[in-house]
C-alpha cells in the first residue's frame, strides 16, 4: 500500500519544517511502518512517554523519515502496562529503543527480546525513572549485574570480553567478541554505562533552559542538539528565528563537523600506525579550535545556540578571521589526504577493513555518515533542507565501498564541502537580530519535533509541555542508536586487532546513545 | 614519503611552553613530594570517563596535540591503570560506572594521584542529581586536584595535572 493515504491523515507538526504527525489505532501501528520502510523509509526514533491521570494513560511515538518528510506516528496506549506491536522486523534498529523505553517508561513492546538494555542494577524492572516518582537514588554502588550475552559455542571458540573502561581516552561501553584465533565470529555490545538520567532532568528544567541539556547529552555533538532542543522549542511556540541567527546556527553546526572529523582523521591514521596524521590532524584541529574562540567566542560551541537565536555573533574582522582560517584548513587538508592516499600502510589498513555493504546498509538502517559512506545518499540538509540550508546549498558527499577508507574518504569529501559551506554562510550573513524574545511557550498535547543533521547523521528532539513553562517529557535521539548494532556486523570476520579502527571510524556516541 | 618530510621539516616544533601549576585547584594535600621524588616528572595518566557527555574528552585529546605537547614534558597517557600514577577522571559519576571507577582505582599502584575534570566531575554539573548518579567524582574515590570548566580548555586541564604532581608552594 503506498504511503498516500497515510500523508492525507497526517496532520501538522510544530517545529521540523516539512513534517507531520499521524495517530494510529494498534491496527494500523505495523502497517505503516511496513508501508514506510516499503518505500524506501527510515526509522529515526521510537520513544514512550507517559500521561499519569490522563487519557491514554501512555503513548508510543515512532519518527519516519519517508519520501515527503518526516512523519511521527503516535500510537495511544490505554494502560501503561499494554503492550504495542514491535517494530523490529521492519526496522531492526527499533529493538534496542523498544528496550530502552521499556527500561525508562515501563511501557513494552511484544518483542521477544526483553532484556534491559539502559537498565543494569540500579532501579529494578517494576520502576520507571519517567514515571511520576522515580526511582528512589541509591546509597550504594549497585551491583555488577549478570547481563545474558548469547554464547557462540564450537571448537576453538572463545571470548574476550572488553570495557567498560577502555585502552584510550573515550567513552565506555562494554565489547563481547567471540573469536576463533584472531577472527571475530561474533561482537555484541552492551552499553548504558553512562546513563545519567538525562530524559528525567529533563523534566526537572524550565522550559527556556532545556537547550544547555541538550547541548551535553553528547558533547561533540552540541550544536546538533542544541538547535534541535530550539527547533522543537521554536515551532512550539510559533517564534520565528531572524535569519542572521540561522545562519550563525548553520555555520557553527558546520564547524562542529569540521572539528569532529579533524579529530577522527588523525585518531585513524593513529590506528593504523601513521602518527604523523595524529600530529598533523591535531594541530589543524587545534588551530581552527583557537580561531574559532577568538572570533565566536568558544572554543567548542556548547553555548552558542539559545533559544530564538545565537549568543553568539561574528563582527567583521572576525568574519574575515574564520574564513581565512576556514580555507586554509580545507587546503592543508587537501596537503594530507595526499600524503593518506599515498601511503600505502595506511591504505592497507584502511582499505577492506569493516565493510557494510549498501545492501546490509539499507537493511539495518545506517544512517548519517557511515550511511553515506555504504552508499545510502541520505542528508537532511540537502534532502529535506531548512533554512538557510535552502539558500546555502550542500553538496551531498557519498561512497560506495562501506569500509573504513570509505569513510575516512567521506570525511574528506565533508570537510571540504563543509569548510566551503562555512564560507559561504560567513560571506553572505544577514544583517539583523541574533535573538528574538521568548516570552511563553504553549502547552498542548503534541511535542515539537527538531530534526538536525548533526555531523554523525540526524539528532532528534521531542519536545512536550503540558503546564505553563515546564517540560512534561524531552526525547533526545542519537544517530548512534541505528549505528551501533550495524558496527556488530562490520567488524564479523575481521581480526580482533583491527577492531579499533573500526570502531573509530564509526566513532558512535556512548553518552548521546546511553541518555 | 617525501612529501611527508617535506611537511614536518617545514611546520616545525610549535609546542608552547606549559602553564605554572596553580594551588587554587588544590582539594587534598597528598603525597606530592613522595611522588616527585620516585618519579621525577615522568608520569603516567590512566583517563577514565564515568559520565561525561564527551565534551571535556575532546580537550584531554587536545593535550596529545603538538602544540600543548604533554608527552614533551614527559607525561603520557596508558592503557592499563596498573601503570598509572594519576588518574584523571571526567564526568559525574553515573552509578552504571560507578563500580568500574573504583575498580580502576584499585588496581593503581600507591602512590596514586586522582585529578577531577570538568563541573560534573568537581560538583555534579548540569546533570544534576538523581537516581542514575551517584555524585561527582569525590562521592567515589578520594580527589586530589579538581578542575572546573564545561570543559575546561586544555591550559588549565594541563595546569591541574602540573598542580597535582609538584609540591604546593609554602604559603
Amino acid at each position: 500500500m503506498s504511503l498516500k493515504r497515510w500523508w492525507s491523515r497526517a496532520e501538522p507538526l510544530a517545529g521540523k519544517p516539512s513534517g507531520a504527525t499521524l495517530a494510529v489505532e494498534p491496527s494500523e501501528w505495523q502497517s505503516v511502518a511496513t508501508d514506510a520502510a516499503a518505500a524506501g523509509g527510515q526509522l529515526v526514533a521510537l520513544w514512550t512517554m507517559l500521561y499519569p491521570d490522563a487519557t491514554p494513560a501512555a503513548m508510543v511515538r515512532a519518527a519516519l523519515l519517508v519520501e515527503g518528510g518526516l512523519m511521527v506516528v503516535e500510537l495511544p496506549l490505554a494502560a501503561v502496562t499494554a503492550t504495542y506491536r514491535g517494530l523490529q522486523e521492519v526496522f531492526p534498529a527499533a529493538a534496542r529503543m523498544q528496550r530502552a523505553a521499556a527500561d525508562l517508561t515501563g511501557v513494552r513492546s511484544d518483542a521477544a527480546d526483553q532484556r534491559p538494555w539502559l537498565r543494569h542494577a540500579g532501579w529494578t524492572a517494576a520502576e520507571a525513572p519517567l514515571a511520576a516518582a522515580p526511582p528512589a537514588p541509591s546509597a550504594a554502588a549497585p551491583p555488577v549485574d549478570d547481563y545474558a550475552f548469547v554464547r557462540v559455542e564450537g571448537d576453538g571458540v572463545h571470548e574476550v570480553a572488553v570495557g567498560p573502561v577502555h585502552a584510550g581516552i573515550i567513552e565506555p561501553g562494554h565489547f563481547r567478541f567471540s573469536i576463533v584465533g584472531e577472527k571475530v565470529l561474533r561482537l555484541e555490545e552492551r552499553l548504558g554505562y553512562v546513563h545519567k538520567g538525562i530524559e528525567r532532568r529533563f523534566t526537572e528544567l524550565p522550559i527556556l533552559e532545556g537547550h544547555r541539556l541538550a547541548a551535553r547529552v553528547s558533547g561533540d555533538s552540541a550544536v546538533a542538539y542544541a538547535w534541535a532542543y530550539c527547533q522543537a522549542l521554536e515551532g512550539l511556540a510559533r517564534v520565528a528565528v531572524p535569519p542572521r541567527a540561522l545562519w550563525l546556527r548553520a555555520l557553527c553546526l558546520e564547524v562542529e563537523r569540521i572539528q569532529n572529523h579533524l579529530g577522527d582523521l588523525g585518531a585513524l591514521g593513529n590506528d593504523a600506525g601513521f602518527a604523523f596524521g595524529l600530529a598533523q590532524f591535531s594541530r589543524l584541529k587545534e588551530e581552527l579550535t583557537r580561531t574559532v574562540e577568538a572570533t565566536l567566542g568558544q572554543r567548542y560551541l556548547l553555548d552558542a545556540i539559545v533559544p530564538g537565536g545565537v549568543a553568539v555573533d561574528l563582527p567583521d574582522d572576525a568574519a574575515r578571521a574564520l574564513a581565512v582560517r576556514l580555507g586554509r584548513t580545507a587546503s592543508l587538508v587537501r596537503e594530507l589526504r595526499s600524503i593518506y592516499d599515498d601511503h600505502s600502510g595506511v591504505r592497507d589498513r584502511f582499505s577492506g577493513a569493516g565493510i557494510v555493504t549498501p545492501e546490509l546498509a539499507r537493511r539495518l538502517g545506517l544512517t548519517g555518515l557511515a550511511g553515506r559512506a555504504s552508499g545510502l545518499g541520505a542528508d537532511l540538509r540537502v534532502d529535506s533542507p531548512w533554512p538557510p540550508y535552502h539558500v546555502i546549498t550542500p553538496k551531498l558527499c557519498m561512497r560506495r565501498d562501506g569500509d573504513v577508507a570509505a569513510r575516512v574518504s567521506l570525511r574528506f569529501d565533508e570537510i571540504e564541502e563543509s569548510c566551503r559551506i562555512a564560507r559561504a554562510l560567513v560571506s553572505e550573513l544577514p544583517a539583523g537580530a541574533l535573538r528574538l524574545p521568548f516570552v511563553d511557550v504553549p502547552t498542548g498535547p503534541r511535542p515539537g519535533i527538531g530534526v538536525i543533521e548533526g555531523w554523525r547523521g540526524p539528532v532528534l528532539v521531542a519536545l512536550e509541555s503540558r503546564e505553563p513553562g515546564r517540560i512534561h517529557r524531552c526525547h533526545a535521539h542519537d544517530p548512534s542508536w541505528q549505528n551501533w548494532p550495524v558496527l556488530e556486523h562490520a567488524v564479523i570476520g575481521n581480526i580482533v586487532p583491527d577492531f579499533p579502527l573500526i570502531n573509530k571510524s564509526f566513532n558512535l556516541s556512548y553518552s548521546g546513545h546511553d541518555l | 614519503m617525501l612529501k611527508t618530510l617535506r611537511t614536518i621539516a617545514g611546520i616545525g616544533i610549535v609546542s608552547e611552553a606549559p602553564p605554572e601549576a596553580d594551588d587554587a585547584l588544590r582539594r587534598r594535600e597528598a603525597m606530592q613530594a613522595q611522588l616527585q621524588a620516585v618519579l621525577g616528572r615522568a608520569l603516567c595518566i590512566r583517563h577514565v570517563d564515568a559520565g561525561s557527555c564527551n565534551g571535556c574528552e575532546l580537550e584531554i585529546h587536545a593535550l596529545n596535540n603538538p602544540i600543548y605537547n604533554i608527552e614533551g614534558l614527559g607525561i603520557r597517557f596508558v592503557a592499563s591503570p596498573r601503570h598509572a600514577d594519576l588518574l584523571l577522571v571526567t564526568g559525574p559519576v553515573a552509578w552504571n560506572m560507578a563500580t568500574a571507577l573504583r575498580r580502576t582505582w584499585e588496581a593503581m599502584p600507591d602512590p596514586k594521584l586522582v585529578v577531577a575534570v570538568g563541573d560534573c566531575g568537581c560538583s555534579g554539573g548540569v546533570f544534576g542529581a538523581s537516581y542514575a548518579i551517584a555524585g561527582p567524582v569525590a562521592a567515589i574515590i578520594p580527589v586530589d586536584v579538581a578542575v572546573p570548566g564545561c570543559p575546561p580548555p586544555p591550559v588549565r586541564l594541563l595546569q591541574a595535572i602540573l598542580t597535582a604532581i609538584r609540591p604546593a608552594r609554602a604559603r
